[in-house]
């Protein structure tokens, strides 16, 4: 492989990785504070794309299409946090997983029966889908915009967390609700803030991710929550910044090893799993991750 | 002893019924009937590792095609399968498989129990809900590996012609003693054990039990009957292909074990007859419908809205679903109690 061609896929492999990472984002703070894994993360992604999708058709702002897609994700994972796993917080581990897997399949019927399972092309405006290049280097705008967007509300993220008496209660709750409860903190209200966080990340990936293959299905959330799920165990379940790394490595990997080895293009899809069959054979902490009973951010 | 007379009859008559159902009811109820069965072997099954032993998984429908793939290329002549790869010709190995119906279910359970002690590696060695992503991710898995693999599965387009050897007498009885073995699990020391790991994982430690060994065993035994299961399928279809084997099979087996109670095995035979009776019966929300004139047009998937609502439901509001972890004979024993203590 020459230089030109492995330095695009390297690029093509930021962008696909900052895709996984902040969807990632979203499993990782849940998993933190409420030891969950949300199933229906993915398909609140998938929500964000397809109210994205039909905004910017009806009005033709991509920037209000793309905020209008963000509050969706958020009311969704809001209202699924205040309906579906509220009421079974003290309820059995297993009463939890099974109403969230209830939640995903819902939406992904729903969204069926509503739009058909057809994927449909999205079109984004020209100016994100330009096509720059310099000698034999071919580069889409998007993959460029892709990672400096991501980076900034990595920072952002972080910032909250590290720097705001939100934050500071988000990261409690991780070591221990009850204590938590009983400083004066509102442990539902701050539950909520990391739902509506991580959904709205999760509906910026998902923006991305309709820009970049430019379509989309009722089912676009399934494959890409594993993987992002697989990227935040990689990195370290309840580790933001491990949730970050591990969703880059696993977009590196998946460009680099159809780059190198074509005829592996069909097992695209199942490189991720296998990094998650790795991680918790040899290091079930993952990459950033201290301890899985007590993980923090 | 009088309890052994018991279910010796129990079973006897169970035997009886099946063999009576298979000669006299028409092909369309006969199909049903099959329907039922099947999912009956794949939700007792799946009960054991979910219910019984409270690790939730997502496993059936890898399981399911695992066990449909080996049993069908094990009946397929090799002439037939020939034949039937388009794509690619056979691998040599696939050539040679050939077996009788029973060893050729049997090996599919092999394989899937095979396939569960592999995987049972990376998962059970953490705690917590590994299982259920991992094993998620296996079903996606075992679809890519069949339409990458045409020279093993003849890729998307399946197999077909799959000698149906299966009629409702295989089927019955296979799930009748899927539902003796079960029971007899669940009432054994394994079982016991089994129930004390999903009530505290700590506490069995704690008492000597070797956890991973248990859940361990109990995927396992669940994965052999969930194959099984699956090659009953294929003789019964007579055609598989990798989309068949989609979420949506888990997903059907998940709500029937919910339905009936995590970890009870009578409640969940008695689901499987309501789920997949009421499943032929909703088909109609699936259709075009006229609500005061106006049509709504076909919508595939209703059905799945439903279903997943009352998922949801289910888990907020009657969380221990039809039979709790209790097996009928307890429930009603525990009835007759309280009446003669009034």
């Amino acid at each position: 492989m020459d230089l030109s061609i492995f330095l695009q896929q390297l690029v093509n492999g930021t962008s696909l990785g900052s895709m996984y990472a902040l969807i990632a984002i979203g499993y990782t703070m849940v998993y933190g504070v409420l030891r969950l894994i949300n199933f229906a993360h993915g398909d609140i992604m998938m929500v964000g794309a397809f109210v994205t999708y039909f905004v910017y058709q009806t009005s033709g702002s991509f920037t209000l299409a793309v905020l209008a897609g963000i509050l969706a994700s958020v009311l969704v994972g809001v209202l699924t946090d205040k309906i579906a796993y509220k009421p079974l917080r003290d309820a059995p581990k297993i009463s939890l997983l099974i109403t969230a897997i209830g939640i995903s399949f819902f939406l992904e019927n729903l969204f069926n029966v509503l739009f058909g399972g057809v994927p449909r092309a999205f079109k984004a405006p020209e100016m994100l889908t330009k096509v720059l290049h310099w000698g034999s280097i071919y580069l889409p705008v998007t993959v460029i915009i892709i990672p400096i967007v991501t980076v900034t509300i990595l920072i952002a993220v972080l910032w909250v967390l590290y720097r705001t008496k939100y934050g500071m209660a988000i990261r409690a709750l991780a070591f221990d609700i009850p204590t938590v409860k009983l400083m004066g903190v509102n442990a539902d209200t701050i539950i909520a803030l990391v739902f509506a966080l991580g959904s709205a990340l999760a509906a910026v990936g998902g923006v991305f991710y309709a820009v970049s293959y430019p379509s989309i299905d009722p089912l676009m959330g399934v494959i890409v929550g594993l993987k992002a799920f697989a990227a935040a165990v990689l990195g370290g379940i309840g580790s933001v910044t491990g949730a970050v790394l591990g969703g880059f490595i696993l977009g590196f990997t998946e460009i680099m090893v159809v780059a190198v080895f074509p005829e592996l293009g069909g097992y695209k899809d199942a490189f991720a799993f296998f990094f998650l069959i790795l991680v918790l054979l040899f290091r079930p902490t993952g990459i950033m991750g201290e301890d899985l009973e007590r993980s923090r951010f | 002893m009088r309890n052994a007379i018991i279910k010796l009859l129990l079973i006897i008559a169970a035997v009886l019924l099946i063999g009576w159902a298979n000669r006299h009811y028409d092909s369309y109820t006969l199909s049903i009937l099959n329907n039922i069965g099947i999912f009956a072997i794949l939700a007792l099954s799946y009960n054991l590792i979910n219910g019984v032993t409270g690790q939730f998984s997502l496993e059936p429908n890898g399981f399911v095609a695992i066990g449909a793939y080996f049993t069908a290329l094990f009946l397929l002549p090799a002439d037939a399968k020939t034949d039937m790869f388009a794509l690619v010709d056979p691998a040599p190995l696939v050539l040679s498989m050939h077996a009788g119906f029973i060893p050729a279910v049997i090996s599919g359970g092999i394989a899937a129990m095979f396939i569960a002690l592999l995987l049972s590696f990376p998962v059970f060695r953490v705690r917590g809900d590994y299982l259920a992503i991992v094993t998620l991710g296996f079903g996606f898995i075992i679809r890519i590996f069949a339409l990458n693999n045409p020279a093993y599965t003849n890729g998307a387009m399946g197999l077909n012609d799959i000698p149906s050897t299966a009629d409702f007498l295989w089927i019955g009885i296979t799930a009748l003693i899927t539902f003796v073995v079960m029971l007899h699990i669940v009432y054994s020391r394994y079982g016991r054990a089994m129930k004390a790991v999903r009530d505290d994982e700590d506490a069995a430690t704690a008492m000597g039990i070797n956890t991973f060994k248990i859940k361990t065993i109990a995927f396992m035994t669940s994965a052999f009957f969930e194959g099984v299961g699956g090659g009953l399928l294929a003789s019964f279809l007579t055609t598989i292909t990798p989309d068949q084997f989609s979420f949506l099979l888990t997903f059907q087996l998940l709500i029937i074990i919910v339905l009936g109670g995590l970890g009870s095995m009578s409640g969940t035979l008695l689901a499987t007859i309501l789920v997949m009776g009421s499943m032929e019966w909703l088909r109609f929300l699936d259709d075009d419908m006229v609500i005061f004139g106006w049509h709504t047009g076909a919508h595939p998937g209703m059905r799945m809205v439903v279903f997943s609502i009352l998922l949801i439901i289910m888990m907020l509001f009657a969380r221990k679903g039809l039979f709790g972890d209790k097996e009928l004979p307890e429930l009603l024993r525990e009835k007759f109690r309280k009446k003669g203590e009034q």
